[in-house]
């Protein structure tokens, strides 16, 4: 049975994968995926300094310093690529290591008695989060419903404001500049939300499903869609399920429950990648197979109509032949008559293969394409 | 700070020369994965070679370090080729590709080490330290296995030397010359995949990246030769790696990877700054060098422009004339130092150029004539 504090989690759970599924479409169509790792990491910077100033880990302040720590490793690997002197991957590969250090090491200096290693950044504890509660507009939930509705609410009500602008900045940013909305500021305000939706995120799940719940569900929607609207619903829904699912896959086999968010994340990525219609592995296996059948057929009537009328037609046009002229085995050419014939292009008359007035047809207009 | 504890302090040896192994191997495949625009790499593996070797420790029940290793690299090949597979296959680019291979490997093998975890087996302590690096764990036998992997590693690198540099500049004229292009790159990255697996235990997960950006980036910064980048790039691993495990052997608690990471940012941010021919302050000191020059040429041109309007190219003009000719800043400026290189002196009629300055402004004088004239041939040509 369901009890209250597993709810509980699972919402939380939800909270945070709606949340950050959101800003997580923008990063994959924008190509930037791997901020979402860098700024993950330098959460932990933020809050480290935070630290040192408040001296209170439960401090909302420390949001605020997390989430500026966000905009600083967005503007360090700006700062890095104005120097045109290194790529794109390199100037974040760069940044988020250098303050990762810094903050590993301000912990084992200063404050190696508090509650924050980096086992914990990277994992959170889901688990605890129905034991911390606060009460608000008189309903007595976790804190993590409170925080992360607070930031899912942020996102949505940004990303109806600035709908038109986010996907014209994000499909055509020439555009977009010359209409006037500056590319820098979508840029920054996005990854400003991004920073802020890590921070609280973290705290609960660790960085690493924070970087799974922004990429993979985007990543699996964006095989499965054209359109931004349905790219952004699909990747929530693909996010909350891997949320809801991962908790019964901890519980069921009793590991870690980001882990198995994670992992399940990954599932439907791999499911989206094999099965999508249109641009799944599968579906464009069939594809393939299916024009490649089609232009041996036309390939078969075409060669007919030539010979056709010629001195060399019952030699030409019998089975036999063609595995020898087009280089076919005996049993696609079998095959390949078989479905011309059922599909009513030809008839078989003892051995010889004869056209029929549509097959005539079809090869005509494969030859005049 | 006593150096001989270097040679005489078991655990200070072994993690410097762990780090120096660590250095110099991963400092050479930096430069090769910061030219193919694949720094990243090393963050995705380092992340994706955990489910491997929770996997290797749970089928052997061992926790030695080969066969950790072998996980690892199993893991993370497999994590290689899938990245492979989806953007090759589909519209999804490398950074989400990427991220999805980092985050749900990394997931899955969180999700198998807390089962282990919880299976209560005394032998898998130390399991976990292996991700978040723990140099001071390394034992010489462990020292041993880096080396001999890291000579692997070198040696395979000189072997296809030519290839790898080949793949790396020039992709689409490695495939022309008919190199095996996909194998040659299934390799070097194989390649990466190993050093980030050795590395980890010694500077962690997270620190692992830096090492295969870093080194790499810092040395493209003091050469256009490969050989020599390559080279230096394995200098600056070496040299932070030694470098961060001697300062967080000598003061207590500051732990080994971050430091070293540390100190290989700072050789980034040198680099950067103050090599030659591509640093930004040699950049800014030459912007600076040719402004001037350009400066002093428009005041000789001038001040000899004028003279010869009186029939003397050494008469004298008052800095007012100069400054009413030429509507630009710093006249004074450029006049001093123009007078300390004996180019013009004060007079109490004003300015006047001294002969040696004369040739010089007829000097400059001819070169733009020379470039005008080559720009209205150009002009008139076209």
């Amino acid at each position: 049975m369901i009890n209250q504090a597993q709810i509980e989690i699972m919402l939380v759970a939800s909270l945070v994968a709606a949340a950050c599924a959101l800003p997580g479409v923008f990063l994959v169509l924008r190509r930037v995926a791997l901020m979402s790792d860098a700024i993950s990491h330098t959460v932990l910077f933020g809050i480290v300094i935070g630290f040192l100033f408040v001296r209170d880990i439960h401090s909302p302040w420390l949001i605020l310093f997390a989430a500026a720590a966000g905009v600083l490793t967005v503007s360090l690997t700006e700062l890095l690529l104005r120097t045109r002197r290194m790529g794109e991957d390199a100037a974040i590969g760069l940044v988020f290591p250098a303050l990762f250090s810094i903050a590993v090491i301000i912990i084992t200096r200063d404050f190696s008695s508090i509650h924050i290693d980096t086992d914990a950044v990277l994992l959170g504890e889901l688990a605890f989060a129905p034991f911390n509660r606060a009460v608000f507009l008189g309903a007595n939930l976790p804190k993590g419903v409170w925080i992360m509705g607070a930031i899912l609410l942020i996102n949505l009500v940004l990303l109806i404001l600035f709908y038109k602008e986010l996907k014209l900045a994000t499909f055509d940013s020439a555009l977009a500049a010359a209409l006037g909305f500056s590319p820098a500021l979508i840029h920054y305000g996005l990854m400003a939300s991004v920073s802020v939706t890590a921070v609280g995120a973290f705290d609960h799940v660790g960085s690493i499903l924070v970087i799974a719940l922004m990429i993979a569900p985007s990543a699996a929607a964006y095989l499965l869609t054209d359109r931004l609207s349905r790219m952004l619903v699909i990747s929530v829904v693909i996010a909350v399920a891997s949320a809801i699912g991962g908790y019964y896959a901890a519980r069921l086999l009793n590991v870690n429950i980001s882990g198995a968010m994670a992992s399940i994340t990954g599932v439907f990525f791999v499911a989206a990648l094999i099965f999508a219609p249109e641009r799944g592995l599968l579906a464009r296996a069939i594809q393939r197979r299916r024009r490649s059948l089609r232009f041996a057929e036309e390939m078969l009537l075409v060669h007919l109509n030539r010979h056709e009328n010629t001195a060399d037609a019952a030699t030409e046009n019998t089975l036999h032949h063609l595995v020898d002229e087009l280089n076919w085995t005996p049993t696609f050419a079998q095959s390949t008559v078989q479905r011309a014939s059922q599909h009513g292009f030809l008839q078989r008359q003892n051995g010889s293969l004869n056209l029929t007035d549509s097959g005539r047809q079809v090869a005509q207009r494969a030859l005049s394409r | 700070m006593d150096l001989t504890l270097i040679f005489t302090d078991y655990t200070i040896r072994n993690v410097t020369l762990g780090a120096l192994v660590l250095g110099i191997v991963s400092g050479t495949l930096s430069a090769f994965a910061v030219l193919r625009k694949q720094s990243l790499l090393g963050d995705a593996m380092s992340h994706a070679a955990l489910p491997g070797i929770v996997i290797a420790f749970l089928l052997t029940g061992q926790r030695s370090l080969p066969v950790l290793l072998f996980g690892a690299m199993i893991a993370g090949w497999l994590g290689t080729l899938f990245m492979l597979l989806v953007t090759s296959q589909t519209r999804i680019k490398q950074d989400a590709a990427q991220g999805v291979v980092l985050a749900v490997f990394f997931g899955f093998g969180m999700a198998l080490l807390s089962w282990v975890l919880r299976q209560n087996n005394a032998q898998h302590a130390g399991l976990d330290s292996f991700l978040f690096g723990k140099a001071a764990a390394t034992v010489a036998s462990d020292v041993r296995v880096m080396a001999i992997i890291g000579l692997i590693v070198l040696a395979l690198v000189a072997l296809f030397w030519k290839e790898f540099k080949l793949i790396s500049f020039d992709h689409g004229y490695a495939t022309t010359l008919g190199l095996p292009v996909g194998r040659l790159d299934v390799l070097l990255t194989t390649l990466i995949v190993v050093v980030v697996v050795v590395g980890l235990q010694m500077v962690g997960v997270v620190l692992m990246s830096a090492m295969l950006v870093a080194p790499g980036v810092a040395a493209r910064q003091w050469t256009n030769r490969f050989g020599l980048m390559v080279v230096l790039s394995a200098g600056f691993g070496a040299l932070a790696g030694v470098g961060g495990a001697l300062i967080s052997s000598f003061e207590a608690r500051l732990p080994t990877g971050p430091v070293i990471v540390l100190f290989v940012s700072a050789i980034v941010a040198v680099s950067l700054l103050f090599a030659p021919q591509r640093g930004i302050v040699w950049e800014a000191v030459q912007r600076y060098r040719s402004a001037r020059r350009l400066r002093e040429a428009a005041v000789l041109e001038m001040l000899y422009g004028m003279a010869i309007q009186h029939g003397d190219p050494l008469h004298p003009h008052s800095l007012a004339s100069l400054r009413a000719g030429l509507s630009r800043e710093g006249v004074r400026y450029t006049l001093d130092h123009l007078e300390a290189n004996g180019m013009v002196k004060q007079t109490e009629n004003g300015w006047a150029l001294t002969p040696e300055g004369v040739a010089k402004a007829r000097q400059f004088l001819r070169a733009s004539e020379g470039e005008q004239a080559h720009r209205y041939s150009a002009e008139v040509l076209s």
